[in-house]
């Protein structure tokens, strides 16, 4: 290789010289592609066809393995497609069949030579026309081509013939009027007795099947058949798909496969089959208990076996099994609580799931644990793949399964101190949306809460940053639960919070403000309560005093609600004295004294506003402690009235209201909309609603918390001034209706049993015969304890309750398709004489050119003729029957159903050729008779 | 319904691609860098199957087989049954391997047309035709020679590689 020299000129490169080229990599690898492929361009343009299709099968090179476009070869793809010689029709079929698609300007023109190759003696020839066809059609050419894809489907070189079965998939799919000429030949071929046909048109139909299979019930007879002779693996295979399509459709039929689907189970030696049989009776033949049990014992052997591959399968289908029959997965749970600690990822992960579809409110607290104390040991991506399911099971359904929320939430706690954890998010979602939906765990979660707090390590790992914040927004909103505020005030703003993100330093702002009110409060006006202590030097003792509550911990779980009384009262708690309060005020200061200058508008706002507090109070606090027996009565009532009227502010409990409550509201009379926005400017006073949505600023707390951030800052501007407190209040004394009382739509369920059965707790080890003791344990329906703490009071929105409909919508593609199948296979004897058999034969052809008409139309009427004369007669029968026995079906569902395609076809037409539209509404009254499926009576 | 076939080395150097949909090539590399990236992560002796739905979207299945340099790899769809496209990643394999003596990655660096041939007649539009491998390199064959036939015609051969390719 060298660079322009006399060899280049006179010899063209063929493609062997460009790869050896970019092996030797003289000039590296991208120069050496563009010199390549301005060589390509110049001789593409060459008038030698032998030089054209060089150039083209070079390009296709560097387009498929090196990823450069071709676009700008698809004309001279078309001339070296006419070319006579077949190696260079090759190559031209190559580049055509991966650079072509829809939008490819010259497609059009491509028809005739795909028409002559099809029609061509060599079956090579047609190979190639037809793989390209199977791989460029569109809606014009599958239409164009139709009639000589009718013409090879019954070829009598079975080369041919079985591509050309294949293609029909790709045909019918962009030109469903192709199945008018096309279905009843291909369903011939269905009786073909060579297996290679039999397994492409199989392979036709169960794709087919897949995207709607209630069309293809009437040729349960034929693939019934099919299953029981087959000789070949891959025919079952593909005939236990259909049928796992088609089955549950249609009770009757079921019942008659279920036998032949256990016996290939019971007899087959090859594992794709096997393996195929267990799928299809576990997700279509479910209702059989006998066939499920031979399936399950079957999947056993799956997952003994060494090979990864088998014991992954094995493992999916225990997945599927356990959707309805729970006992297989508890009846195999060695296995699956072994495979979670498998080398392979898939099969961890699988594992994974089928654990997490054990849980039940009984075990959850057991399995949870050991799969903590998994997520610990392994490795990043699957900890928290443990994490995130732990997680997600945990909150379906409002926490569906929880019962003991104290001990969810300190499982929460602890999940964010695993160091691969990265479900941050997640967790301060459940952490806020407990704590308001909750009330019973706002002790237990202030106690984790500061738990996080304190913990100045957990401050460095930025995955944890969004669960400090809702640690700490607990922390200042349920600080009337802890014990003791100084200490969190202390954790609030401790130094190392600068490693925080503004964002969430603003939130730590904002809750120690919260702190700073209440200890506050507590020391002014509950002050006659409190008994100063002057030996006692709370901040620096905070640690040691916190060591000593541990004690209390069991206690006070105990206790719930009755925390706060209980340590107030036994005055273990930190009491909070003038002193301390001084040393808070002091701490304050120290600690915010700098942000005033910070960068960050939402953090300096914050500071500002809590030093502003300071200000106000420390006087009045220096003052009132020095002269304290004294008088100053005055003086110190004023600072009080002011901290109490803060207390108020941010100790009235704001309740939920749910996003669609404004919808709910009538119009007032009298009330124009969109008119007097004055008056609501007044109403709001001076507060900003960030934006339209919140104009119920007054509840903040939307069902979700992702929007805790937010609701804070409206929080906060609330509580900025007392004026805005009171218009607030205001507001809702003269808005009423548009909050909701707080209490609403509470469910309370009694009589659950506690989740943590105290013979377990002592087992927190992690070895897997444990689980499985657990597990088996749990998985036996205990005598429920009647004992047990009740199942705390959930908020609920109705919003939330409200289930997402997620209907899938069908392809409006698969509409049409389905229709014209349903017309050939039922439809026939029902059409009304003069409407559709005449638009059938007559608007395809009237709609062609002239030249085509000749091909299209003898089809047309010969197959008509065909089933007219062939199954109509006996079509009836059946039908007649299966009416005669239908008489319980819905015919409301089918006119429904009808209804549903009606639509479909009609949006089908619409969009893609709204030509067809009048036809297609001159065959609705057949449709109407067209949609009962009919099953023959030999299956019954 | 089979979506996409690729070979690619262990260096991630793609050896051949075919996807049985039509995507534009930047999509292609990227899938094919989505692929490589899991293959690569894997430990020898762990199942075959990848998660796929990540890279190729909901109802995909990932099947891949690794031989010396190269791996196999195949995308399809819920109507395909995972062992058996496991089976007929062999018969492919095998085919490659009747058809070169002893196949080698430089086998299908150099055979690009070849390969594509072969795996052609396996696979035709996204469905399996064929699982025979004898089946294959008849029709293989029978192909090479229509090739050679319709290149000898030529009188004065313009390029070079009418005379090499075979």
């Amino acid at each position: 290789m060298s660079g322009p020299s006399l060899m280049d000129s006179l010899f063209q490169r063929s493609l062997e010289d460009i790869i050896k080229g970019l092996r030797q990599q003289l000039i590296g690898e991208q120069a050496f592609i563009s010199k390549a492929l301005d060589e390509i361009r110049k001789e593409i343009k060459s008038t030698d066809l032998s030089t054209k299709s060089t150039a083209l099968l070079k390009l296709s090179y560097l387009s498929n393995l090196h990823f450069h476009d071709m676009s700008f070869a698809a004309f001279p793809a078309l001339e070296v497609l006419s070319s006579p010689r077949f190696s260079h029709k090759k190559i031209a079929y190559h580049a055509i069949s991966f650079s072509f698609h829809d939008s490819t300007p010259v497609l059009l023109l491509i028809t005739n030579h795909l028409r002559k190759d099809l029609n061509s003696t060599n079956e090579f020839e047609v190979s190639l026309s037809l793989q390209c066809l199977s791989r460029i059609a569109n809606v014009d050419l599958a239409r164009d081509l139709t009639p000589e894809v009718f013409t090879l489907l019954s070829s009598n070189k079975l080369y041919v013939r079985k591509r050309a079965v294949a293609v029909v998939l790709r045909v019918f799919e962009k030109y469903p009027d192709s199945v008018r000429v096309c279905f009843k030949r291909l369903v011939e071929n269905l009786e073909n007795s060579d297996p290679q046909i039999l397994s492409s048109v199989v392979g036709v139909f169960s794709e087919l099947a897949c995207k709607d299979p209630r069309s293809y019930l009437p040729l349960a007879p034929e693939f019934y058949k099919i299953l029981v002779d087959s000789k070949s693996n891959w025919i079952s295979i593909k005939v236990l798909k259909i049928f796992s399509k088609l089955a549950p459709l249609e009770p009757r039929l079921a019942k008659r496969v279920v036998e032949p689907v256990c016996d290939l189970l019971r007899n087959t030696g090859a594992k794709s089959l096997l393996f195929e049989c267990i799928r299809t009776v576990v997700t279509s033949l479910s209702e059989y208990e006998s066939a499920v049990r031979l399936a399950v014992g079957k999947v056993r052997e799956f997952l003994m076996d060494d090979d990864p591959n088998l014991k992954y399968l094995g493992l999916q289908a225990l997945r599927i099994v356990a959707e309805k029959h729970l006992w297989a997965v508890s009846e195999n749970k060695e296995v699956v609580i072994k495979s979670l600690s498998d080398a392979d990822p898939n099969i961890k992960i699988e594992s994974l799931r089928l654990v997490m579809a054990m849980v039940s409110e009984h075990n959850v607290s057991e399995i949870s644990r050991v799969l903590v104390n998994y997520a610990l040991k392994s490795d990043p991506v699957f900890c928290n793949e443990i994490l995130g399911s732990i997680l997600s099971t945990c909150s379906r359904n409002l926490y569906e399964i929880i019962v003991d929320f104290d001990w969810y939430v300190s499982l929460l706690g602890e999940m964010s101190r695993i160091p691969h954890c990265q479900m941050g998010e997640e967790i301060e979602n459940q952490l806020i949306d407990i704590g308001l939906r909750v009330k019973d765990v706002r002790p237990e979660l202030v106690r984790v809460a500061r738990y996080l707090l304190i913990d100045p390590a957990l401050l460095g790992n930025s995955f944890l940053h969004s669960v400090l914040s809702a640690a700490a927004w607990a922390s200042g909103e349920y600080v009337e639960f802890s014990r003791n505020p100084l200490e969190l005030m202390e954790a609030l703003l401790q130094p190392r919070t600068s490693l925080l993100p503004p964002s969430i330093r603003g939130i730590y702002i904002q809750s120690a403000f919260k702190v700073l009110v209440f200890c506050l409060h507590t020391c002014f006006v509950r002050g006659g309560s409190i008994v100063p202590s002057a030996s006692l030097n709370n901040l620096p003792a905070g640690v040691s005093a916190s060591a000593s509550y541990e004690s209390f911990d069991e206690f006070s779980v105990e206790n719930g609600a009755d925390v706060t009384v209980v340590h107030g009262q036994t005055r273990a708690s930190a009491p909070i004295t003038k002193e301390s309060i001084v040393n808070l005020l002091n701490l304050v200061e120290l600690a915010l004294g700098p942000l005033l200058g910070s960068h960050d508008v939402e953090v300096q706002e914050r500071a500002r506003n809590l030093l502003g507090i300071v200000d106000l109070t420390k006087p009045e606090v220096l003052n009132s402690s020095v002269q304290e027996k004294d008088d100053s009565e005055g003086k110190g009532v004023e600072t009080s009235q002011i901290i109490k009227l803060m207390h108020d502010a941010f100790s009235k409990e704001l309740g939920p209201v749910s996003l669609s409550a404004q919808g709910k509201v009538s119009l007032p009379d009298g009330l124009v909309l969109k008119e007097n926005l004055g008056d609501l400017e007044m109403i709001c006073g001076d507060i900003e609603p960030p934006s339209s949505n919140s104009f119920s600023f007054g509840s903040p707390y939307e069902e979700k918390d992702g929007l805790s951030f937010s609701n804070l800052q409206i929080k906060e501007d609330s509580e900025q001034s007392n004026e805005s407190t009171s218009l607030l209040a205001e507001h809702r004394k003269r808005h009423g209706l548009y909050y909701l009382p707080s209490g609403k739509s509470e469910l309370i369920s009694n009589d659950y049993p506690p989740a943590n059965d105290p013979t377990l707790q002592c087992d927190i080890n992690d070895n897997d015969d444990n689980l499985v003791k657990i597990t088996a344990e749990s998985l036996v329906p205990k005598r429920k304890p009647n004992h047990g703490k009740p199942r705390p009071v959930v908020v609920k929105l109705n919003e939330v309750d409200e289930k997402p409909v997620a209907m899938k919508q069908p392809e409006s593609r698969d509409g049409s398709l389905s229709g014209a199948v349903r017309d050939v296979l039922f439809g026939r004897e029902d059409i009304p004489p003069t409407s559709s058999q005449s638009n059938l034969s007559n608007k395809p052809s009237s709609k062609r050119k002239g030249k085509e008409k000749q091909h299209t139309d003898p089809h047309l009427e010969s197959k008509e003729n065909v089933i007219d004369d062939g199954n109509s007669s006996s079509r009836r029968k059946d039908r007649s029957h299966g009416k005669e026995r239908r008489h319980r079906s819905p015919r409301k569902k089918n006119f429904e159903e009808r209804k549903d395609t009606d639509q479909k076809e009609k949006e089908k037409s619409r969009r893609h050729h709204g030509r067809h539209k009048s036809r297609q509404r001159a065959e609705e009254p057949l449709k109407v008779t067209a949609q009962t499926p009919v099953i023959p009576d030999f299956l019954l | 319904m089979i979506k996409a076939v690729m070979v690619m080395n262990t260096q991630g150097k793609t050896r051949l691609a075919k996807f049985y949909e039509y995507l534009s090539v930047e999509k292609q590399q990227e899938l094919i860098r989505g692929v490589f990236a899991v293959l690569c992560s894997r430990a020898e002796n762990v199942s075959n199957f990848i998660d796929a739905e990540s890279i190729f979207g909901p109802d995909s299945c990932l099947v891949y087989k690794h031989f010396a340099t190269l791996y196999f790899v195949f995308v399809f769809d819920s109507s395909e049954n995972e062992l058996a496209v496991l089976d007929l990643i062999q018969v492919f394999v095998e085919t490659l391997d009747r058809c070169f003596k002893n196949v080698c990655e430089l086998d299908i660096v150099f055979n690009y047309s070849k390969v594509h041939t072969i795996l052609d007649e396996m696979i035709f539009g996204g469905q399996v035709v064929e699982t025979s491998s004898s089946e294959i390199m008849k029709a293989v064959e029978e192909i090479s020679k229509l090739e050679a036939a319709s290149n000898a015609i030529t009188l004065i051969p313009k390029s070079a590689s009418g005379w090499r390719s075979r």
